[in-house]
């Protein structure tokens, strides 16, 4: 079996095991919808005391709305993906047999969530982004090639959060119990990736700081291209440093950890 | 405070005292077993009460990062919408703790561990109420409480004896109205067992909701939170009172003494869900 076909086979396994669950996915969908009618509104607020606030108009404001609630579990920006199990195997000892498999550790686990993602995009993106459209005037591109560009993004952003939980997984080799890890880690990227508030909303120095942050690439950057608010290959440029960097520093930290691994026979 | 609420929905809407005495004490004797384990691990149990403090603060400053752009968000000041704010999340936060785990009773269906709370001699509410009691989520309780401090303590409100008992009416009546939520919505799970995410929707989505003043949202999502799901006498209706604002959608004046009648109604209809539920449960007996 060739690499890449191994590698795909995953990613599918990824996509059919998230889509298994049709009931868990259409109360996803629906807390998705609720909340992204909440937030509207709020915004709608917001921007009718400061219009342009940010740069983005109202129908701007409220589609970015909907962006969020459609990529919030697509860049798992509350965590649930891959890392609650790869602690888990971390924990009892199952990641010797992974590490003795005939492939790649991280490659391994970016093919399934890549494969997740894709899952969640569609059932979780798509229709909450649909029932935004419905409610609200949003501000939605008509030419396929700024929804094209948006997905390279989205693609991107997902990558970049899988590298930070991949870190973050890896912690449990030295930690053995990852919970607070985690959670730390998810509280930061609600608050750093534009999840609670548009990052070009975020005052002064604070606003500079969270918009150069690894989790701007998650939903900041992907809802910019969308709303045409930035240009696509510069956000490209950012996004790929950042996958590249923590791709790296998540293989360096694999390598260190691995060496501490003494598997306990019987 | 929820130990009441457990208890009118075991009981249905004919209370029988001995099984209220008794789902009480099961739900006393769960908790304090789970307490107990909690403060086995003290360092862990303080770590996750500030992380759980932490997270669910997030919300007050994506309202604060609004509020360093503007003055006003639908004609209410920062003290004021910190004021809705800290009512919607220390009612909320109260019935989190007293039965938040009732979401895991999807869970229980899907693998079948429902079936062993139903043989053992305690009401299953009581047991399901008391199902990993999480002492941690008494940081939300205190993040709410301190925003509800920081609101009275800066607000120019003029009180009266009235205005004051309002406001421990309103964190009790809000706090039952919440639990009835979480009972309904744990009722509904014997029939979509997958669905514990559309009672967020309502219990975190309806906390998000209220933390927000009443004219910032559309007048028919206004009429739906105050006549079908009543969760606008959690806080907006008592609030708007105390605050000497106008009441939403042109209501009288006397709705802002409503809530605890609201609350009996709402923990009476939710026990009537529970008891259904219940009774339409089929184990897999596997």
């Amino acid at each position: 079996m060739g690499t890449g076909r191994l590698y795909a086979a995953v990613a599918a396994g990824g996509f059919r095991r998230y889509a298994t669950y049709r009931t868990a996915t259409a109360a996803g969908v629906f807390t998705n919808t609720v909340f992204g009618v909440i937030l509207a509104y709020t915004y709608l607020a917001l921007w009718h005391e400061r219009p342009h606030l940010g740069g983005y108009d109202q129908a701007q404001a409220l589609t970015y709305v909907w962006i969020g609630q459609a990529l919030l579990v697509v860049v798992s920006v509350m965590g649930g993906g891959f890392e609650d199990e790869l602690m888990e195997r971390i924990r009892t000892g199952d990641i010797a047999i992974d590490l003795y498999r005939p492939a790649d550790l991280q490659l391994w686990w970016l093919a399934g969530d890549l494969g997740r993602a894709l899952f969640q995009l569609l059932a979780r993106g798509v229709i909450p982004m649909a029932a935004g459209a419905l409610l609200f005037p949003l501000a939605l591109p008509t030419r396929p090639g700024t929804w094209l560009a948006f997905l390279v993004a989205v693609v991107l952003g997902t990558v970049v959060s899988f590298a930070i939980r991949f870190l973050i997984a890896l912690t449990a080799f030295w930690l053995m119990d990852g919970a607070g890890v985690a959670q730390v880690s998810w509280i930061t990227a609600t608050f750093c990736s534009g999840m609670l508030l548009p990052l070009n909303v975020f005052p002064g120095v604070l606003g500079e700081i969270v918009r150069a942050l690894p989790w701007a690439s998650l939903i900041q950057a992907p809802a910019d291209i969308l709303l045409g608010a930035a240009d696509p290959l510069t956000v490209y440029a950012r996004q790929l440093l950042w996958a590249a960097a923590l791709l790296t520093a998540g293989r360096l930290l694999q390598s260190a950890a691995t060496r501490r691994v003494v598997v306990v026979g019987g | 405070m929820a130990e009441a609420t457990a208890d009118e929905a075991v009981a249905g809407p004919e209370p029988s005292y001995g099984r209220v005495r008794e789902g009480l004490r099961a739900y006393r004797l769960i908790i304090a077993m789970w307490i107990r384990s909690t403060m086995a691990y003290r360092a862990s149990f303080v770590m996750s009460t500030l992380a759980n403090l932490v997270a669910t603060a997030l919300d007050f400053v994506a309202i604060l990062l609004m509020f360093s752009q503007v003055d006003v968000l639908g004609g209410y000041r920062l003290p004021e919408v910190a004021f809705l704010y800290g009512l919607s999340a220390t009612a909320f936060g109260l019935a989190d703790l007293t039965i938040g785990s009732m979401d895991r009773l999807g869970r229980r269906v899907r693998d079948g561990t429902l079936d062993t709370l139903l043989v053992r001699p305690a009401p299953v509410l009581a047991q399901v109420a008391a199902d990993r009691f999480a002492l941690r989520r008494l940081g939300r309780v205190t993040q709410g409480a301190c925003v509800l401090g920081y609101a009275l303590a800066v607000l120019p409100i003029a009180w009266t004896p009235l205005k004051a008992a309002m406001i421990p009416l309103m964190l009790l009546s809000g706090g039952l109205i919440f639990c009835a939520v979480f009972v309904a919505g744990a009722a509904f799970q014997f029939v979509a067992q997958d669905a514990s995410e559309v009672q967020n929707s309502f219990t975190y989505g309806g906390q998000t909701l209220l933390q927000y003043p009443p004219s910032v949202f559309a007048k028919d999502l206004v009429r739906g939170v105050t006549f079908v799901l009543p969760l606008a006498f959690v806080n907006w209706l008592p609030a708007v009172y105390v605050l000497g604002r106008p009441y939403p959608l042109g209501l009288p004046a006397w709705v802002a003494f409503t809530p605890p009648l609201v609350a009996a109604g709402c923990c009476a209809l939710a026990g009537l869900a529970w008891r259904t539920g219940l009774r339409s449960y089929r184990s897999t007996g596997s």
